[in-house]
């Protein structure tokens, strides 16, 4: 047997025929299984898929003739609010849900089975963080398909759609943190049943449920605060687009909401994963 | 204590290299948890091709000690070595595999779908079907995992430290929640592997199971190994082993006198020495007395068991 450098026998065993996997053990099939598990899961289904949706076509038919306008000259109707609005909180309550399965895998002993596998901590958590942006990516097509095929939404501008949907696809990815972090925190079995009311309760906060908030009341000054309230507003703005090409003004106080939150739930996360990686 | 050197070894592990680490060498290994001493220095080798049984009451650090060996919790002092590598590496190149007693699944994947998903994690591994074949799941194959029986998830379990073909596989109370028929059936192939020249350690609290499928028994009590060796070493040193013979007006003063004799009755005609060293009794009985028709009887392993694990036995 020829021997090189990296195939000299240690312990008996030439390790170049047992090489470690590449991508600390990420690859295409355990991704597909996992998105066929999701799936497969009838709550996350319901909650991310189906209730979204419902919800769209419920709000957008209350809505009288006649009133379908955001305001003079904005190209955008009210049905496209809402379907923005029901985007929004379908692609949280999925990334959410896809962060904290760990709590589920944790609970069932997968966790520590995986370590028994060359599949790096690292790597896992790039597969949780790539399931959130499929699953958050499905939620927000899905309310954007059926809004626009029951012509419920109107807006003119193609940009504008691709503006909202990368909006809230990435802002959304935040509470895949926010998931996993509670995934790790608490000692649930499945800890979405209590994230469930709890992102709901958020939404009505941020405004998803409402419509605009003013920031004059008590209940909108608040919202501010909230860890949903910086995305919904982000995700609306394309909306305001008026036939003259203009926007209502920007607030970079969004911004600051989304990202503040964003690494409180990253440093979260992050913490709660050493601890759990060391304890094992 | 018996020398390991006395151990059997049955199946010697055919390798490419020159020098063949041992499968596992644990050497001055303690586990603290906070002032709980859960091992206190254990030295143990254990050689590529051995099947060995790992026994103890509860608490007596047989899990401690396994976890340190799979790289799952690190060892307070003193080290653990997998085939000359440090454990993380050893998983990380799929030289070892362990089967829990439980969890380690998830409820809604199918048993194929959890093979798989193990199997991509290898870049060397068995295929999924033939392993999946050999543990006895073809047939559930499609079931989800938590419609699974208990022996069932536990056949789900086995395949998927098979399909990574792990040089050593590490099983915790394998057998648990299974009948006695498929009990065997699992014996049977972890059996057939090791004849390939796998390294096979099994804790188990079946002692029959420890008594008819492993080379050499390891006892460990209160975080350090009590005894060492084949089934009947071990179940001699626990009780010794009685010999029988026909020897009517037997000299039960001189059988008395001769060494590691613990005792001696005379029922009749028979008279009954027990003694840890049955072959010296034996050759005495045979060579220097006018006994005749001599039994040996080993005591069970369970005698040995409760014996070297009790507490007077420290």
């Amino acid at each position: 047997m020829s021997t090189t450098a990296s195939s000299v026998p240690v312990g008996g065993f030439d390790l170049s025929t047992r090489p470690a996997p590449r991508f600390g053990g990420l690859n295409r099939t355990i991704l597909f299984i996992e998105l066929r598990r999701v799936l497969r899961n009838k709550r996350t289904v319901i909650f991310t898929l189906i209730f979204p949706v419902v919800m769209f076509l419920f709000i957008s038919s209350t809505i009288p003739a006649g009133e379908e306008s955001m305001g003079t000259n904005v190209l955008a109707n009210v049905g496209a609010y809402i379907m923005v609005s029901m985007a929004v909180y379908g692609a949280v309550m999925a990334t959410t849900a896809a962060g904290a399965s760990v709590s589920i895998e944790r609970a069932a002993g997968w966790s520590r089975q995986l370590r028994l596998t060359p599949l790096s901590p690292t790597a896992y958590i790039l597969l949780k963080a790539l399931m959130a942006l499929i699953v958050g990516v499905l939620a927000t097509l899905v309310t954007f398909a059926v809004a626009a095929l029951t012509h419920k939404a109107h807006i003119p501008d193609a940009t504008v759609w691709l503006q909202c949907g990368l909006i809230i696809i990435g802002g959304a990815l935040v509470f895949a943190a926010f998931g996993l972090f509670m995934g790790y925190l608490l000692p649930a079995e499945n800890a979405m049943q209590f994230l469930g009311p709890i992102l709901a309760l958020l939404s009505i906060f941020g405004g998803i449920f409402t419509g605009p908030l003013s920031t004059d009341s008590t209940f909108g000054k608040i919202a501010q605060f909230t860890p949903i309230y910086g995305l919904g507003q982000i995700a609306h703005w394309p909306l305001t687009l008026t036939t003259s090409g203009g926007h209502d003004a920007f607030k970079m106080a969004w911004v600051v909401n989304l990202l503040v939150w964003a690494l409180v739930f990253v440093a979260g996360a992050t913490w709660r994963f050493r601890k759990d990686t060391a304890r094992v | 204590m018996v020398d390991m050197d006395t151990t059997l070894q049955r199946h010697p592990a055919t390798t490419t290299g020159a020098q063949s680490a041992p499968a596992i060498e644990l050497t001055g290994l303690t586990k603290s948890f906070g002032d709980v001493e859960a091992v206190r220095g254990i030295d143990l080798t254990i050689r590529q091709g051995e099947v060995v049984a790992f026994l103890g009451p509860n608490g007596a650090g047989k899990t401690s000690t396994i976890d340190m060996v799979l790289g799952l919790s690190e060892p307070t002092e003193g080290s653990a070595r997998v085939f000359g590598l440090d454990p993380h590496t050893a998983i990380r190149h799929g030289l070892v595999a362990a089967v829990m007693q439980t969890g380690g699944l998830l409820k809604d994947l199918t048993a194929r779908e959890t093979i798989e998903y193990t199997a991509a994690l290898f870049p060397a591994h068995r295929d999924v079907e033939e392993v999946m074949a050999t543990a006895g799941i073809t047939e559930i194959a499609d079931r989800l995992v938590g419609k699974c029986s208990g022996g069932e998830q536990q056949r789900v379990r086995f395949a998927m430290a098979l399909v990574s073909d792990p040089e050593l596989i590490i099983l915790d109370e394998p057998t648990t929640g299974m009948d006695v028929v498929t009990r065997r059936a699992f014996w049977e192939s972890i059996r057939a592997d090791a004849a390939q020249g796998r390294t096979v350690v099994f804790a188990t609290h079946y002692l029959e199971e420890a008594d008819a499928y492993a080379d050499r028994i390891v006892l460990v009590r209160k975080g350090r190994i009590v005894a060492d060796g084949t089934s009947a070493q071990v179940k001699a040193l626990g009780t010794g082993r009685t010999v029988r013979a026909t020897w009517p007006g037997a000299d039960v003063d001189g059988l008395r006198t001769l060494d590691g004799v613990e005792g001696v009755d005379v029922r009749g005609d028979q008279v009954l020495v027990h003694a840890k060293d049955s072959d010296a009794v034996a050759r005495h009985l045979l060579t220097a007395t006018p006994a005749r028709d001599l039994e040996i009887e080993a005591r069970g392993l369970e005698d040995a068991f409760v014996a070297l694990t009790s507490e007077e036995n420290s």
